[in-house]
């Protein structure tokens, strides 16, 4: 027999707070996002280009992105960068760190989905007269989208769920920031946390069944 | 008039190519045959310039296909290749498949292009079609609609690199088919094939590739009827 | 010449920490990978609509963030006077954490058996259990391995997360130590370092596992 009683009235009368923080968790994640993309784009380039240099360096960031725990590159955002005398804020740091982690897994997720095209595709639109440029943009990547679109929209709900760490280095305006603020307040710390959990949850799910309806409209073959 | 002089081209140690001289005139029909390995699928991708040659020259209407400065994106839109493999890019219908280039490359309005490639695809037995993914059809239907889609940039000359290989039996002859109507129509085609009752059909001249060389080239009735040279007696025994 | 305050001392406290990290990885993997073995094999064979209900459970362990699970492992934990010490709450969190996502990776592998090659099993008079034991787990085995180990390198890297519960594990030590030494830099290197050494071998050969049987060679 639990020998506890739940106070669920005071969880929900913080939930207006609680779905403020979740806006941020979300601005946060769909920012990584776009940042994340840029730079896996730009990394992808440099690993095509040939350059020993210019690959080398992509292929670093994507192995230690994926090589090492995402609280640790937002460790490295926040601590880290203090020894340059640079001192960023959790909301930056958790961004940087957050975005850091997208482009890499992101990045590797390109040059999965561009082995998936067959040479001979680009071969075909060569063969009708297409510049190499035409040839990549209208039948090369076009087919690359869709291959890497389910694994990027994960992606997306890994930063959602990855932006939770902020509190770790004392972001409270998020969903997890403003939680544990609440929990220090009144340490009702099951209802507060479990009424977040369900938070997260429906996100994450809205998210999901978002990037399926675009998936649908996107790729009709 | 597509002019082969003395073309030779390798791959690293293997030369598949030893010096293949061909001229193939406006409206002619030349089918080339061969075992595999004979070299002649690379004379095709050679002719339109998507694998260079190591020395020789090809000429078509006098532009050197190989020299530095020639335009290859608007030389290959007067040379359509079709090939085995039909390559039909699964992400647009049949007839932005066959649309796409002469909008793209060619610059023509949306319009024209969906006239032409309307035109084509009908011409090809397609018409019922339009509006379908290429993986929603046969084998046979895809490689009909590549060949609409080389089609639809109004190439002077037409080649075909083993077009049926990849087919299923049943599904070899309508592919066939829209090849001799092509023929009869006075396209200037190049069809390397290992379908000899075509060849004897439709060719204007027959040549044999053996070992990456010409070994004989005559009309069907000559090359059929009376092969000189041993190999292509060898050959022609061996596919009987 | 580089110059630092880290002593001896402080890289066994970095090494107990690492040591702290594989010790949490090791038992959630191995009872996180039985339950998801269970609940992986109880999916297929509940099919689609009787085990929703299980789907759905492992479905929130996948949505809802680590860290959120863990805070709510200890509350629980607590409210039911367990008294579980943060090593065991961990432990518990994750594996459940891990059976969630090695449940959908089990169920893969079995679907990626054909239907036919289980019949011609059961036409030769095979048991349900025989035809799981000699023919499906094989299969299964070997596309769900790669899977398995990217997994597993997942649950070391998120096993940082525990240090909110007040372990101190790899991340964790690093963090005391930059906090009394100030040389976040220089101590977070290490660290990552570390993380990187245990990781990057097993990745690649989980990489080249996946190449090698890959069902399209």
């Amino acid at each position: 027999m639990l020998n506890y009683t739940f106070h669920w009235n005071q969880a929900f009368k913080a939930l207006p707070q609680m779905l403020d923080g979740a806006v941020v968790t979300l601005q946060i994640a769909l920012l990584s996002m776009v940042l994340g993309l840029a730079i896996a784009l730009a990394l992808t380039a440099f690993r095509l280009s040939g350059n020993r240099i210019l690959s080398g360096f992509a292929t670093s960031w994507v192995e230690v992105a994926r090589n090492t725990p995402a609280l640790f590159q937002i460790y490295m955002a926040h601590f880290g960068l203090g020894n340059f005398g640079i001192h960023l804020s959790p909301y930056t740091a958790l961004l940087i760190g957050i975005a850091f982690n997208n482009a890499g897994y992101l990045a590797e997720n390109f040059r999965g989905a561009l082995k998936a095209i067959p040479d001979t595709q680009a071969r075909a639109g060569r063969s009708l007269g297409m510049t190499p440029i035409q040839a990549f943009r209208l039948i090369v990547l076009p087919q690359m989208l869709r291959v890497a679109f389910l694994p990027a929209t994960n992606q997306m709900v890994w930063a959602i769920l990855m932006t939770s760490l902020g509190v770790t280095v004392g972001m409270n305006t998020d969903l997890a920031g403003i939680t544990q603020e609440l929990n220090a307040r009144s340490f009702r710390t099951f209802e507060f946390f479990a009424l977040a959990a369900v938070i997260y949850y429906i996100i994450a799910k809205l998210v999901t069944l978002a990037a399926r309806l675009v998936a649908a409209r996107m790729f009709k073959y | 008039m597509i002019e082969i002089k003395n073309v030779r081209k390798s791959f690293n140690a293997l030369e598949v190519l030893k010096g293949i001289n061909l001229t193939v005139n406006k409206g002619e029909v030349v089918t080339i045959i061969g075992g595999s390995g004979s070299g002649k699928s690379t004379l095709l991708t050679c002719i339109n310039g998507l694998e260079p040659i190591n020395s020789g020259q090809i000429t078509i209407d006098g532009t050197d296909v190989h020299a530095k400065g020639t335009d290859l994106n608007k030389l290959r839109r007067k040379v359509g290749i079709v090939f085995q493999q039909w390559n039909a890019f699964p992400h647009l219908t049949v007839l932005e498949n066959v649309m796409l280039a002469p909008r793209k490359v060619l610059g023509l309005a949306k319009e024209k292009a969906e006239e032409i490639a309307v035109k084509q695809l009908t011409h090809v037995g397609l018409r019922e079609k339009l509006s379908v993914y290429p993986n929603r059809m046969s084998g046979g239907q895809q490689q009909r609609m590549a060949i609409a889609r080389a089609l639809a940039m109004s190439p002077e000359y037409m080649l075909f690199d083993e077009v049926t290989s990849a087919l299923d039996p049943m599904l070899v002859g309508e592919v066939l088919d829209t090849l001799k109507m092509l023929a009869e129509e006075g396209m200037t085609m190049i069809c390397v094939t290992h379908e000899m009752a075509f060849a004897r059909d439709v060719s204007d001249r027959v040549a044999f590739f053996h070992h990456g060389v010409m070994a004989e080239i005559g009309t069907p009735d000559q090359l059929f009827g009376a092969p000189q040279h041993p190999d292509t007696q060898a050959f022609l025994a061996s596919v009987r | 010449m580089f110059d630092t305050a880290l002593t001896w001392s402080d890289l066994a406290f970095l090494a107990q920490g690492a040591a702290m990290t594989l010790a949490v990885t090791a038992v959630s993997v191995t009872a996180g990978t039985v339950l998801g073995i269970v609940f992986g094999v109880l999916r297929v064979q509940l099919g689609a609509i009787w085990s929703a209900p299980l789907t759905f459970v492992l479905d929130v362990f996948r949505s809802v963030p680590l860290l959120i699970q863990l805070v709510l492992g200890n509350a629980l934990q607590s409210i039911a006077k367990l008294g579980w010490a943060p090593f065991t709450t961990s432990c518990v969190v994750l594996s459940l954490y891990t059976a969630a996502y090695c449940s959908e990776i089990i169920r893969g592998g079995i679907d990626a058996v054909p239907a036919t090659t289980r019949r011609a099993a059961r036409s030769l008079g095979m048991t349900w259990w025989q035809d799981m034991r000699y023919i499906v787990a094989p299969l299964a085995t070997r596309v769900s391995l790669p899977a398995w180990i990217g997994l597993t390198l997942g649950v070391m890297k998120d096993s940082a997360l525990v240090l909110w519960l007040g372990l101190i594990e790899l991340l964790r030590a690093s963090q005391i130590l930059v906090t009394r030494l100030q040389e976040p830099l220089f101590i977070l290197l290490i660290c990552g370092v570390i993380y990187f050494v245990i990781s990057f071998p097993i990745a690649r050969l989980g990489g080249y596992l996946e190449r090698r049987w890959s069902p399209n060679d």
